[in-house]
């Protein structure tokens, strides 16, 4: 299997037509490899969130193409399309989303048996998917007896559950406080370690600072990015263990 | 950064010569504001002429031993007690440099912005990097050995620090930028203004204008 499990090649998505068409993006080139955590910068109406769209198979590129683990996606059907996504992408937002009469398990299980796994299955694949985030424990809790930082890792659990290997996250951690916050790019780097490709929308240099790549963008294009240092010994502080 | 005091408060402890000083400072900022030897030195001397340390002998190998007088303990209590001074901002090139950027005609700002935002990027994520490092290998210490160390925990402080100073000066650059692009387009709405007022009062002599300006 190709380690390439994101590639937008030269992506634009221009909404509208004629005088009052207005480019979201404009030209996008970006590889995400199996292990990389990547997050992606920029002010309001930069592309940011389009880009996520795109990548995930939400939304359709006007230019270009996006590869998901290799396949093109302009050339799916609506149901090759879900089905993909289904597979290969999850996605994590701000505020959750989780269904609120349903256990955590029961939630990181719904994709799954969506997909005609049968449920005894899908529910030994959620509890995995919830050991991986550190909550198996609180399999059986409903949404109201969790507090932020766990139901954001009950999202992130469905966002991989069965093995998928790209997580698209909207602002995780947008609406934790500080500490939860870094428990969730933790886990979400642990998941990079494992393998994942993880692409992170945020407007918190902090939370872009674990990424290995961030990319910003500016009207709709990729202006700049910024790698970190895999090397430890050219670190700037040189502690001395 | 108070040498000074910092020196004074590890000599709570128990007697050191100046090496020894240097190296638990050293130790306990994760090597982050290295001191040379001759700066302890120099400082010991002041601190021993204020009548804060005193001269304790020779520690059998030639290092001459400091120990803190009761004068340097309520010193060091002081020093804890009042918050550090900020009356007078620290010299940061980087607002000396946009500020100048803006005022001089022919620099781009925006690039100047841009280019300082990915260096600063890069920096707090060596540094959250380096954090996450610390941190794991803070909660790898076996029980058997006390678990963490006091000096663990002080470097993961010290690196929070340089890792929400990263992130200040990055949102900084975001404000920047923002408030940038919304002068230019209030500057630009502006001219317009200017244009069709003229425009208004004067027809004859905005056409003229228009035609001189097309020639």
């Amino acid at each position: 299997m190709s380690s390439e499990v994101l590639q937008l090649d030269g992506v634009s998505r221009t909404y509208g037509a004629g005088a009052t068409a207005v480019a979201a993006l404009r030209n996008v080139n970006l590889t995400i490899h199996a292990g990389e955590f990547v997050a992606v910068m920029g002010p309001s109406g930069s592309g940011k969130s389009s880009l996520l769209t795109l990548a995930g198979g939400l939304d359709r590129a006007t230019g270009g193409e996006v590869f998901v683990e290799g396949t093109p996606l302009g050339g799916l059907s609506i149901n090759e399309l879900a089905r993909l996504r289904r597979r290969a992408v999850g996605y994590v937002f701000q505020d959750f989303n989780l269904v609120p009469t349903l256990t955590a398990a029961e939630n990181v299980a719904l994709p799954r048996e969506l997909d005609g796994i049968p449920a005894r299955k899908a529910r030994r694949q959620a509890n995995d998917a919830l050991r991986l985030v550190g909550i198996e424990d609180l399999a059986d809790r409903f949404m109201d007896q969790m507090s932020g930082g766990q139901q954001q890792r009950v999202a992130i659990a469905r966002a991989i559950v069965g093995n998928r290997r790209l997580i698209l996250a909207d602002e995780p951690t947008g609406a934790l406080d500080s500490a939860t916050g870094d428990g969730i790019l933790e886990v979400l780097r642990g998941r990079t370690e494992a393998g994942a490709a993880v692409v992170l929308v945020t407007h918190e240099a902090r939370h872009a600072g674990w990424a290995d790549r961030v990319v910003f963008l500016k009207d709709g294009r990729i202006v700049d990015e910024a790698a970190s240092q895999h090397d430890p010994s050219v670190l700037l502080t040189g502690r001395a263990h | 950064m108070s040498i000074r005091h910092s020196l004074l408060a590890l000599l709570q402890e128990g007697p050191r010569y100046g090496y020894q000083l240097r190296g638990e400072f050293e130790e306990r900022t994760g090597s982050t504001w290295p001191l040379n030897i001759g700066q302890v030195y120099t400082t010991l001397d002041r601190l021993e002429r204020d009548g804060l340390v005193e001269k304790e002998g020779d520690d059998g190998e030639g290092h001459v031993v400091y120990t803190i007088t009761d004068a340097g303990r309520t010193e060091v209590t002081d020093w804890f007690a009042q918050p550090v001074a900020a009356t007078n901002p620290p010299r940061n090139e980087l607002a000396i440099k946009l500020a100048l950027a803006l005022t001089l005609d022919g620099v781009d700002v925006a690039a100047v912005v841009q280019a300082q935002r990915t260096a600063s990027m890069r920096q707090l994520q060596d540094y959250t990097r380096q954090r996450r490092a610390a941190a794991t290998s803070a909660d790898a210490a076996p029980a058997a050995q006390g678990g963490p160390k006091a000096n663990d925990a002080a470097w993961l402080l010290v690196l929070d620090s340089l890792i929400f100073t990263a992130e200040a000066e990055v949102r900084w650059l975001d404000h920047c930028e923002g408030w940038m692009a919304q002068r230019a387009v209030r500057a630009g709405k502006q001219r317009t203004a200017v244009a069709e007022r003229q425009a208004a009062e004067h027809p004859a002599a905005a056409a003229a204008g228009t035609r001189a300006v097309s020639k």
